[in-house]
């Protein structure tokens, strides 16, 4: 099953860190919230973006398994 | 005061005939008394309805049924049914007219949604008429007991999502939309959301039928709906209309420049272009329609709509706490004939900033407004560049609240 980055936008609070930690995934728009790409997360990267998840201070970054994006 | 001409399009379905709103003895009259049957039928007659919510989603109504009653057996927790009147939109009146009008309608449907899902509690939510409602209830008989909750009057608070927060003892502001509401709502219990006027539908197709609500409407939009319309110099109105009906049928079209379809959510189409355009859940939103006429500035009334927009994000998300108040005041630059900078360019990537970035469908709904604006007026941009706007007439059409200081 594909794993895909999902932003609790409620929570997040442009803090950054999960564009530090996968910066392949990642990115920050002009405001500094997460810009996210959308792509599946490969298993090699699947270790950084649960580390990702779980550094994120607010707990706004959510790793989503699943067929279809929402 | 809105003024009714029920008849006009159709055979009126759900507002009282006549504009007088109708007690429990003259609804029973009307319509015979209301038979539950058993939860299956009534499952199985809502999906050859083929109903949808009429609360601006245009969802389903039966895979909302389903979905709510899976989650339940599930959880092995009753579910909790809610009747949407929230309202919100300023421009629209066709939920609070129906309440006023048909009262009788909307808590039979709530009733079956009720007992369609196997729910012991049921509310009506609305931002006024609280007390009337309430009368109309103590009137009836119904097995399962409806409270009837005042929303604060804020344009998100009908929000499905946030109307369950506020129903669970929070503020009425969206969440994250996982688990939706269908699965963990009000007190974490599965919740059946559905607009008012989608109950009254479903109190009428549990009377007549499947057949009968698929008599109006096109084989793959059944049913009717109601809708505000705007036309200058006139009251606004609440009509009911089949799907499938020519919106110039329903709104005067002549001397207008454009229409607005969708309300502050929805779409500016040109007026020759919205003439033609059935009448579709897909961009009717909750029903409001509304001419521009060619004297009035689009992009006037499209900034002041915005900046309301803009002031009514809940605040919790950052694209949209970011995004709307830049793109509004970007926006009333492009309103003010002169300079306008980088104004046009700064828009449009505001609006790819915030699309699909929120907890709720807010910005989504506000930069479908402003990318439709800036299309439909496209030649009005380019006059206000040189200086000068088409516009004669300055006074403000489409209704906005007082903001408060």
């Amino acid at each position: 099953m594909d794993q895909h980055i999902d932003i609790d936008w409620t929570s997040c609070q442009g803090h950054g860190l999960c564009a530090e930690l996968l910066p392949e995934h990642i990115t920050l728009d002009e405001w500094g919230y997460p810009l996210v790409d959308g792509r599946p997360i490969p298993p090699r990267t699947r270790k950084r973006a649960r580390r990702a998840v779980a550094d994120c201070p607010v707990l706004a970054v959510k790793l989503r398994e699943d067929r279809a994006p929402r | 005061m809105t003024a009714l001409f029920t008849d006009v399009y159709m055979p009126p379905r759900l507002l009282a005939p006549g504009g007088t709103p109708a007690d429990l003895t003259t609804h029973e009259q009307r319509y015979g008394p209301l038979a539950y049957g058993d939860p299956a039928a009534l499952l199985r007659t809502l999906a050859e309805s083929g109903l949808t919510g009429r609360g601006g989603a245009g969802f389903p109504a039966y895979r909302k049924f389903v979905a709510v009653t899976d989650a339940a057996r599930r959880t092995e927790r009753a579910p909790i049914v809610v009747a949407n009147g929230a309202e919100s939109e300023p421009a629209s009146q066709k939920d609070k007219t129906l309440l006023r009008l048909s009262p009788h309608l909307v808590l039979d449907g709530l009733q079956l949604a009720a007992a369609a899902t196997g729910a012991a509690e049921a509310y009506l939510a609305v931002e006024d008429g609280a007390s009337y409602l309430q009368s109309a209830i103590a009137q009836r008989r119904d097995p399962v007991r409806v409270q009837v909750v005042r929303l604060p009057a804020r344009f998100l608070s009908g929000q499905a999502a946030a109307l369950v927060q506020y129903l669970s003892g929070g503020q009425a502001r969206p969440t994250h939309p996982t688990p939706p509401v269908r699965e963990r709502g009000v007190r974490r219990a599965p919740t059946l959301v559905q607009n008012v006027e989608t109950l009254a539908h479903l109190a009428l197709t549990a009377r007549y039928g499947a057949e009968w609500f698929r008599s109006a409407g096109t084989p793959a939009e059944p049913g009717s709906a109601l809708c505000t319309l705007h036309v200058p110099g006139r009251e606004v109105r609440v009509v009911e209309a089949p799907f499938g009906m020519r919106i110039g049928r329903l709104l005067p079209l002549e001397g207008a420049s454009a229409a607005l379809v969708g309300g502050y959510h929805g779409t500016w189409i040109p007026a020759a272009e919205a003439a033609r355009v059935p009448l579709s859940s897909a961009y009717l939103g909750a029903g409001v329609l509304a001419a521009l006429p060619a004297d009035r500035c689009g992009l006037t009334e499209t900034a002041r709509v915005l900046r309301y927009l803009a002031l009514q994000s809940a605040g919790q998300c950052g694209p949209c706490l970011n995004g709307l108040p830049r793109m509004a005041t970007a926006f009333q630059t492009l309103a003010t004939p002169g300079p306008q900078g980088t104004a046009r360019t700064d828009i449009s990537r505001w609006a790819g900033l915030v699309e699909g970035r929120g907890a709720c469908h807010h910005p989504d709904g506000t930069i479908r407004l402003v990318r439709s604006a800036l299309t439909t007026f496209a030649s009005e941009v380019d006059a206000h560049a040189q200086g000068h706007c088409t516009a004669t007439d300055r006074t403000p059409l489409l209704p906005v609240p007082t903001e408060e200081i």
